[in-house]
């Protein structure tokens, strides 16, 4: 009988997998990123806006999600390559199994890949999945003390999308109380205030995209 | 849910440390889990025993947890309190740039095997 310490993360085999396949796109230029927010912000409506607006950049979308279709059927519409991964139950994408979703998409011919997580403010966060830029959507009707209970989302993303502006003059959502509460957590993280029905906002948003694939492949 | 994927991931970063390591048989796992870490024990113990009899290696391991206390650094008065009486306003001077120091690890301290 031995003991072995270890002081390692319950998470590090997960971690080496995200780190592994975070080089493999790195080598192939392909940018992934894990965009992750509640059931409900917007996602596939702001992937679809992005497929519209970029019409230069190849983009491929994973759709995770417990069960159904629905989004991946909505994004092949568009003419992007989609794919749907169904998680099992599980709350959230790991790296195994985004490692596994893009050999099913396949990543020739590709600039940027999504990863549309779970819809889930808390477990998402937890899992290195190998994407290179984290992103997060934060929808204007969930409100601004959202910073306060899932503080490890705002902790842990690039960038941040204020989804839904066109609805702001409807909801009580304090813009001055709520960046003050990111920046709390996250200093350098981006933010982005954007409609995807009227187009506010997302020109600031694909320019970020698009410098942050020059970026990763530079 | 939650704590069914985090077993997910211990079971699998043991099996592959067991085979680093050439290890047949791992009889305990000592956990250091945090105060916020958001696990909840009870939860997570019923994970451990639904996944443990599926990983041969694991099959007869004790599980044990080591809860590591939640501490808040204030940046305003350079002081330190408890995260979970006082959560992000530092009782002593209401400021609210303040830091976790410790308590939301979920870190496999040490294994026994042979």
């Amino acid at each position: 009988m031995k003991i072995i310490k270890l002081g390692e993360k319950i998470t590090a085999a997960n971690d080496r997998e995200a780190e592994a396949l975070r080089q493999r796109l790195k080598e192939k230029g392909i940018l992934l990123i894990n965009l992750m927010s509640a059931a409900g912000s917007g996602k596939t409506t702001l992937l679809s806006r992005i497929i519209k607006d970029m019409k230069e950049t190849r983009i491929g979308v994973m759709e995770a999600d417990i069960a159904s279709d629905v989004d991946a059927v909505r994004i092949e519409a568009l003419g992007a390559r989609a794919i749907q991964v169904h998680t099992n139950g599980m709350c959230h994408m790991d790296a195994g199994m985004t490692a596994e979703a893009v050999d099913a998409l396949g990543d020739d011919e590709l600039d940027l890949i999504f990863l549309e997580n779970v819809g889930n403010l808390i477990c998402p966060a937890e899992y290195d999945t190998g994407a290179g830029k984290k992103l997060m959507i934060l929808s204007v009707p969930e409100g601004d003390d959202k910073p306060l209970k899932y503080p490890l989302m705002f902790m842990e993303s690039d960038a941040l999308v204020i989804s839904k502006m066109d609805a702001r003059e409807f909801f009580p959502f304090d813009m001055e109380a709520f960046t003050d509460r990111v920046r709390i957590l996250n200093p350098d993280i981006k933010i982005f205030p954007v409609s995807a029905k009227t187009g506010e906002g997302m020109e600031a948003l694909e320019g970020w995209l698009s410098e942050a694939l020059e970026e990763w492949r530079s | 849910m939650h704590e069914m994927g985090i077993v997910l991931h211990l079971a699998k970063t043991l099996d592959q440390t067991a085979a680093e390591e050439k290890l047949s048989r791992i009889s305990k796992v000592t956990l250091q889990v945090g105060e916020v870490s958001g696990i909840i024990t009870d939860l997570f113990v019923d994970a451990w025993n639904y996944f443990k009899p599926r990983h041969p290696v694991l099959a007869d391991s004790e599980l044990v947890l080591e809860e590591i206390p939640a501490v808040t650094w204030c940046d305003s008065c350079k002081s330190k309190y408890e995260t979970v009486r006082y959560g992000r306003t530092c009782p002593y001077c209401g400021s609210g740039e303040t830091w976790l120091l410790q308590g939301n690890e979920c870190v496999i301290k040490e294994i026994e095997a042979e």
